[in-house]
């Protein structure tokens, strides 16, 4: 459970961002953190992340406050994915997805075939391992998206000893291949389990990018048991995919609650001063339309 | 290919490619030397004008080369991984402008303080990087949580600005010799004829050459952006300022041996990314090998393509390295 209660943070501390927020994202949960430009969602995530910490309030992990915990075990259980990722060098694709093994490693340790093959393993699970050799720059932004994803779940990977050792144990491919099948690491759901933090996944994308990186959330969280938590102003997005969603406007907490309960048309007037009408898509899904401008805050 | 075996393979090949061109450097010359002569131990040095030629002049020039051609080529690495900027060269932070300064004041005030047998001028120059590291350092500092890379870089390049001003103030009241000696140092030139400004530098490069193989992973981090690094479980803070600092500590010593030589640390980290790829781990220690053999080599160049007159060294890697930087913008589109 990583979970924040009544955290207080500004970058100026006479002029607060989050005033008394209080999340929880349970193990294997998806929670959305839904407010308009400048609400607090960025600061909120970097608090949860804990690579800022709260003036007042704590965040902690299965009870632990992050302040307490190291930089690299912070890592090891989560992984932010920011809204876009700009390279200094020209890195490959597996190269940009081996840095998320970074925290697994010592100062000088070489990462090992087991690494590689969590690498090969995330690259495959985000439909990205075809493009392991491929220049990132050189990828569409759906596609580096993914491999952003891929890298974060190579973060949060935890290879259980046994499963190393085996790993290491396996001699190397004569043909040249130097790592294991990745088949044979087969992980359990309680190895891959960690937190994906993401802040805006699919903002700088075009719809059809903005579906397939919204399916591929859906199916890693079903699947492997990823707890998420996700940051975004597209309602639609977070109505379709979240389990529970956080309002937050001007840095405090709105409403809070599945899909459902919390987008009425009353918080969304309050959070975003914008009228809506709710409707029942032939699919079953929900839709929001727009209706017209009003006073953020009016109720 | 697993990294292991690209690394072992990175420094064998440039290792090698080093280690022939240090060998065969001090051979070459105006003057031609016979190797067994040199190496004749029956004749008195005094007499054996080979040996003096080879140990004297030739040899800690070679070295002196290889030293700095190293320190450039790998400082130009750590600052463009640090500033995230394949542009930035050891001299974009104001570090060689200090130590210039240093030099001109020394040389132009006829400071004969020596430190460790070290004559004034290298002291000064040193000294001066130093000063010019500290200012920027404290700036980037100050009102920011870690090391701010934007106030670094308009740091570097406002000090730069500044020490040249003063450069120019202090040589405009100079005497025409001292304005030549200093436009001669300006130059850059590897003529030390001893081997202690080499043997007194140990320390800094020790220093420098073990943090970068330290940073050479955090650096890789660092490409991904700020945030992301801190993200993956990097100290970003810590990883910024040691990559500043070691990196300004090798420009520093590299500038007090050889004065200000251009351009060796854009080209080569470039030329040696694109034979090895990004990693860090790799392009470090090739480029710190490729820039020893490739400063020697031009340095033979120096030596020899006038010859009775030797060319500083500087004015070879800038004419290379000029329309090789013009090539390289417009490559980047």
């Amino acid at each position: 459970m990583l979970s924040a209660a009544g955290v207080w943070f500004g970058y100026v501390e006479e002029k607060p961002v989050l005033r008394g927020v209080t999340i929880s994202v349970p193990r294997g949960g998806l929670v959305g953190i839904l407010g308009p430009n400048g609400s607090g969602k960025t600061t909120l995530l970097r608090l949860l992340a804990g690579t800022r910490h709260p003036q007042r309030g704590v965040v902690t992990l299965d009870g632990a406050p992050l302040s307490g915990l190291s930089r690299g075990a912070l890592a090891r259980r989560m992984a932010v994915v920011p809204q876009e990722t700009q390279l200094a060098f020209d890195y490959t694709v597996a190269e940009v997805a081996m840095m998320g093994r970074y925290a697994h490693l010592g100062p000088f340790e070489i990462e090992g075939p087991s690494d590689i093959a969590v690498v090969d393993e995330t690259l495959a699970s985000t439909g990205t391992l075809h493009l392991k050799d491929r220049p990132f720059a050189t990828l569409s932004g759906g596609e580096k998206q993914r491999v952003v994803i891929a890298t974060a779940l190579a973060q949060v990977f935890r290879v259980s000893s046994s499963l190393r050792l085996k790993a290491e144990a396996t001699p190397p491919d004569p043909t040249g291949a130097t790592h294991p099948d990745p088949c044979s690491f087969r992980l359990q759901p309680e190895d891959a389990a960690g937190y994906l933090l993401l802040d805006e996944p699919t903002a700088s994308l075009d719809l059809g990018y903005q579906l397939e990186v919204a399916a591929l959330l859906k199916r890693l969280h079903e699947e492997r048991g990823v707890a998420i938590v996700i940051s975004t102003h597209d309602l639609a997005l977070a109505g379709s995919l979240c389990e529970r969603v956080l309002l937050i406007r001007d840095g405090e907490v709105v409403a809070e609650g599945t899909a459902d309960e919390a987008l009425t048309p009353a918080n969304v007037r309050k959070v975003y001063g914008v009228d809506v009408d709710i409707v029942r898509h032939a699919s079953g899904r929900r839709v929001l339309v727009p209706t017209g401008r009003s006073e953020p805050g009016s109720a | 290919m697993s990294l292991q075996r690209r690394f072992v393979r990175t420094v064998l090949g440039f290792g090698a490619l080093t280690f022939v061109t240090l060998l065969l450097a001090p051979l070459v010359g105006p003057t031609p030397i016979d190797i067994r002569r040199v190496f004749d131990f029956s004749i008195p040095f005094a007499d054996n004008t080979d040996a003096q030629i080879f140990f004297i002049a030739r040899l800690p020039r070679t070295l002196a080369g290889a030293t700095v051609g190293a320190l450039f080529a790998a400082a130009g690495v750590v600052f463009q991984g640090l500033l995230r900027n394949a542009l930035a060269t050891p001299f974009t932070l104001g570090v060689s402008t200090g130590a210039a300064l240093g030099a001109v004041l020394a040389i132009s005030f006829n400071w004969s303080i020596a430190v460790l047998g070290i004559s004034a001028v290298p002291v000064a120059a040193f000294a001066g990087s130093l000063a010019a590291v500290a200012i920027v350092y404290a700036l980037a500092q100050a009102r920011h949580r870690g090391l701010s890379t934007t106030v670094l870089l308009l740091a570097g390049v406002t000090m730069n600005a500044f020490f040249s001003a003063m450069i120019l103030f202090v040589q405009y009241f100079a005497s025409f010799a001292d304005v030549y000696r200093t436009l001669r140092w300006l130059m850059g030139d590897l003529d030390i004829s001893s081997y202690q400004p080499l043997v007194a530098s140990v320390p800094a490069i020790a220093i420098a050459f073990a943090v970068f193989a330290w940073l050479a992973r955090p650096l890789n981090l660092l490409s991904l952006g700020p945030e992301s690094a801190d993200s993956r479980g990097l100290d970003v803070t810590r990883a910024q300022r040691a990559a500043f600092l070691s990196a300004s500590l090798a420009t520093g010593a590299a500038v007090t041996i050889g004065g200000p030589i251009g351009f060796i640390g854009i080209i080569i980290p470039h030329l040696v990314r694109l034979l090895v790829g990004p990693d860090h781990r790799l392009v470090l220690p090739a480029a710190a090998l490729f820039g020893a053999a490739f400063l020697v080599a031009c340095d033979v160049v120096a030596r020899t393509i006038f010859a009775p007159v030797e060319l500083p060294v500087g004015i070879i890697t800038a004419m290379i390295g000029g329309p090789f930087f013009l090539w390289l913008l417009i490559r980047r589109r």
